[in-house]
């Protein structure tokens, strides 16, 4: 197959996929999140369950005037929205979907690519904060600021240890060379990364930076029409790639069982990313928000630490392995 | 209180996950119609055959929303003395606009002309079309549904304590 083929049908893969995974995993935190409440949520839009709600918000989005307050930074306020959501495109390249380059990108450097476009998210939410020239933006940029890069530590050492656990940086080479037993030697950096990957997201209960009930929407207040429909877009292409993450870091890729991982890879792989994204949705219909004291002692006090002791432990079993 | 740290956390999640598993109950209503209880209170019905224009109501009325027009003719009947006079009632207006659905009006009619009906779908567009009429107020009656049974446990009614008595 000629090259230019072959790059365009794994780029248009990648962008079917991030337009389509999001959609479903914000049509199931609909549904899921309602259903925890004890109600129904969208039934109307499609006529079966509601499935078109998001459809719809989209097109209602689409239509409505983006307005840029006058006082704003106007090229930075545009930009924001691109910035936050363009990194994931990225990270979903390097992402595989199953074995034989069944993926983008085959990197060999794939986590340290990972690692720092994610770190965008950052930039991302202070240019939305600082140039909405708005005080309770400001507050919200500042404390997500807080938050980013203090659970970016966490974030790197737990997926160092797996990288050291596999040898390798290259994300498929992570999956070939994990085993089930890693399930209980990375415990510790599973759930370190995870709890540092939702904070990475902004998730609840780790969403103080947008804290709809307090701060209005946070750094996203100024923001209206598609612009905003590219954060909230954003937003759940977050979930996507943090459980893509989790899955092939930590849950086996497309492991799977019955032997049968070149035919069903890719189906193990998608049925593990929605398992953690259910999990993701799980826990915020479940759990408060937490304060910004309470969450930075959390990752200063609880993941670094935690993280710290799984790279020992890790660097242990693999000393005594070889 | 818990003594494993983190019990609540998981407790919370279980609590989420049961209720997810259960059917919820919404009722979705405009294609569903809702169960009202018994003596739900929609709309007044007025049953102006009964009405004497006593005003008793329009007097009780705490928001002053009922409005009543009347005057008295006079029913020659033979072999009577005088000439009787009869109430006949020209206007009777309820403005549910202004109508708390406290049912007052409904207690103080001595002659059982007001009537709660559960109806509750008559929201205009134009506030002066709730200012419902005599004939409207005649058409709600017909929604109005029979009176509930009596508790089993509760007091006899007042009636029924009498006429044990005198038997």
């Amino acid at each position: 197959m000629p090259v230019w083929l072959e790059l365009t049908i794994r780029i248009a893969g990648v962008v079917v996929a991030f337009l389509t995974l999001p959609l479903i995993v914000g049509q199931a935190e609909h549904k899921v999140m309602a259903h925890m409440q004890g109600r129904l949520g969208p039934m109307y839009a499609g006529a079966f369950h509601g499935w078109a709600q998001l459809i719809a918000d989209g097109v209602k989005f689409v239509q409505k005037e983006s307005v840029t307050p006058a006082a704003a930074d106007a090229p930075v306020f545009k930009l924001a929205p691109f910035v936050a959501l363009l990194p994931y495109l990225v990270v979903l390249l390097v992402i595989p979907l199953g074995p034989g380059g069944l993926v983008g990108q085959p990197l060999d450097i794939g986590l340290f690519l990972v690692l720092a476009v994610v770190g965008l998210g950052v930039v991302s939410v202070l240019m939305a904060s600082w140039a909405s020239a708005n005080k309770y933006s400001l507050l919200g940029g500042l404390r997500a600021a807080a938050q980013l890069l203090g659970y970016e530590l966490p974030f790197v050492l737990a997926a160092a240890s797996v990288a050291m656990a596999a040898g390798t940086l290259s994300l498929t080479g992570i999956v070939e060379a994990w085993r089930p037993w890693w399930l209980l030697w990375q415990l510790p950096a599973l759930v370190v990364f995870f709890v540092a990957g939702l904070a990475e997201i902004r998730r609840p209960p780790f969403d103080m930076p947008i804290a709809d009930s307090e701060l209005v929407f946070g750094y996203l207040t100024e923001y209206t029409g598609l612009r905003f429909a590219f954060f909230l877009l954003a937003e759940y292409v977050g979930i996507v790639v943090i459980a893509a993450l989790t899955t092939v870091l930590f849950l086996g890729g497309w492991k799977g069982p019955f032997g049968l991982d070149t035919e069903l890879g890719w189906l193990w792989t998608l049925i593990k990313i929605f398992a953690v994204s259910f999990v993701v949705i799980w826990l915020r219909v479940a759990y408060p928000r937490l304060r910004e004291d309470q969450l930075q002692r959390l990752c200063w006090l609880g993941l670094v630490p935690l993280a710290l002791l799984q790279l020992v432990l890790t660097a242990g079993v693999k000393i005594a392995m070889t | 209180m818990s003594d494993v740290p983190g019990v609540g956390l998981a407790k919370g999640l279980a609590v989420t996950l049961k209720t997810m598993t259960r059917r919820s109950h919404t009722h979705q209503y405009p294609d569903v119609e809702p169960d009202l209880p018994p003596r739900s209170r929609g709309v007044i019905a007025l049953f102006d055959e009964n009405c004497t224009s006593c005003m008793l109501c329009a007097r009780e009325c705490p928001d002053w929303c009922i409005y009543i027009d009347s005057h008295k003719e006079e029913v020659v009947l033979p072999g009577a003395a005088r000439p009787r006079q009869r109430p006949v009632l020209d206007r009777f207006a309820i403005d549910f606009s202004l109508c708390m659905y406290c049912g007052i009006c409904i207690e103080a009619c001595p002659f059982d002309a007001l009537y709660w009906s559960p109806e509750f779908e008559y929201a205009e567009y134009d506030i002066r079309e709730l200012l419902h009429e005599k004939e409207t107020l005649r058409e709600w009656m017909w929604t109005v549904p029979a009176p509930p049974a009596h508790d089993p446990n509760g007091e006899p009614a007042k009636e029924q304590a009498a006429a044990a008595r005198q038997t």
